[in-house]
């Protein structure tokens, strides 16, 4: 069981948002989907929930091609930005609304989570405040039950708190089983521990797709006296490099070596670190590239 | 020099799992939380959760009771003590001395420092 999506291709204007994206979303897994604004994230997830149409390629639900059906889209909920209840309804009929499109959908959990979060009941959707409509969201995409969630930027607004809170209940409902995890975010520090796996997407590519430890253990950085510094890097792949006076810190691409030469430091990277270096040479290349066209 | 750095999770889980099991916080032949409980607190993957219980459960400190869950080895305690005592020497010993002799400290100096400590310290 996997969604999958197979050479999605979508342009607005001359924009490819985009391009050839082949992906396979296997299930039993939390997935992390990362870019930076414009990468292409959103418009994925439209097109996977067929909110929007590929200029080509084709998106299959576990084997179901999902254009126009229902079977296969009603396995998927998506929870992002927009709000498919009317405008005046209350929050406690919208969540009793809920099991006439997923039947799945758990009202009793709902409730109590209601009850977590401190949401109040009797208000308007379009009354609760931005964090209480993210919480409003994310109470229906923990207990919608289908068997792929996704949530797009899902902890935006929310305090501190209430952020440690969907963290700890999400890892919670995923241990239960039967629910698989999509978490398109900009905040990679919080997530890194909890997405197993993780998609980095730029300009309407995918950059990398692997397993999260895959990642971060397949790049490292070292810094201490510039001169040995670049004598180390010579002969590797390096993605990043800042100097602080004669102290010059690089991050490399590639598996740490046990022993460093003395006068070296060397340190793991955290995702977030990896994926701005990586992004940062990127960037670096496509200037040399536009340099000598 | 070795490589240096935050450790990954799996390892800083186990490694506060020892923790729990040498100060008592975790008695032998108890129970210890799921990899749930385990995962939601840290709010790790519980597959990574697994990972970082299943080392203790190789080197014998944690056993599984099938249906039930995951128990404190009879003896765990010990193991790790005598553990941890050999790691002293490599993790905290050598490194000490490195650091001394980049300082120019005699090891006369260095005997004096660490009689201070001993006495000094709580």
């Amino acid at each position: 069981m996997a969604i999958e999506l197979r050479n999605i291709t979508k342009t607005f204007g001359k924009t490819r948002a985009l391009d050839q994206v082949s992906l396979t979303l296997e299930e039993g897994h939390i997935y992390g989907l990362l870019g930076n604004n414009g990468a292409g994230k959103t418009t994925l997830l439209s097109i996977l929930t067929d909110r929007q149409l590929p200029d080509s390629g084709q998106v299959l639900i576990d084997g179901l091609p999902a254009r126009n059906n229902d079977t296969a889209l009603g396995r998927v909920f998506l929870v992002g930005e927009q709000n498919f209840f009317p405008d005046d309804m209350k929050v406690k009929k919208a969540l009793a609304t809920v099991p006439l499109f997923y039947p799945s959908f758990d009202r009793d959990y709902a409730m109590k989570l209601t009850r977590q979060f401190g949401l109040p009941l009797k208000k308007k959707l379009t009354a609760l405040s931005t964090g209480y409509s993210s919480i409003f969201r994310l109470i229906l995409g923990l207990s919608v039950n289908t068997p792929y969630v996704i949530f797009d930027e899902p902890v935006l607004g929310l305090d501190a708190q209430n952020r440690d809170l969907f963290y700890r209940l999400l890892v919670e409902k995923f241990a239960e089983g039967g629910t698989t995890f999509i978490i398109s975010t900009h905040l990679i520090d919080e997530v890194e521990n909890l997405i197993e796996h993780t998609i980095i997407l730029r300009e309407g590519r995918v950059l990398r797709d692997a397993p999260t430890e895959a990642l971060t253990d397949n790049a490292y950085s070292i810094s201490g006296p510039a001169g040995l510094v670049d004598a180390y890097a010579a002969d590797r792949t390096v993605l990043t490099s800042r100097s602080l006076g004669g102290l010059k810190t690089v991050s490399i691409q590639g598996r740490p070596d046990e022993q460093l030469p003395p006068g070296l430091e060397g340190s793991r990277m955290r995702l977030q670190d990896y994926f701005i270096s990586l992004q940062e040479a990127e960037d670096a290349a496509q200037e040399r590239k536009e340099i000598t066209q | 020099m070795p490589f240096q750095g935050e450790k990954p999770i799996f390892l800083q889980l186990a490694e506060q799992l020892e923790a729990g099991i040498l100060s008592g916080a975790y008695p032998e032949e108890s129970q210890v939380p799921s990899i749930t409980e385990f995962a939601a607190t840290y709010k790790i993957n519980p597959a990574t959760a697994l990972k970082g219980i299943n080392l203790l459960v190789n080197d014998g400190l944690l056993y599984k009771k099938r249906g039930i869950g995951m128990f404190v080895a009879q003896g765990a305690q010990a193991a790790l003590r005598r553990r941890r005592s050999e790691d002293f020497y490599h993790d905290y010993v050598e490194k000490l001395v490195r650091e001394a002799k980049n300082l120019g400290l005699s090891l006369d100096q260095l005997t004096e420092l660490i009689q201070r400590g001993y006495y000094d310290g709580n």
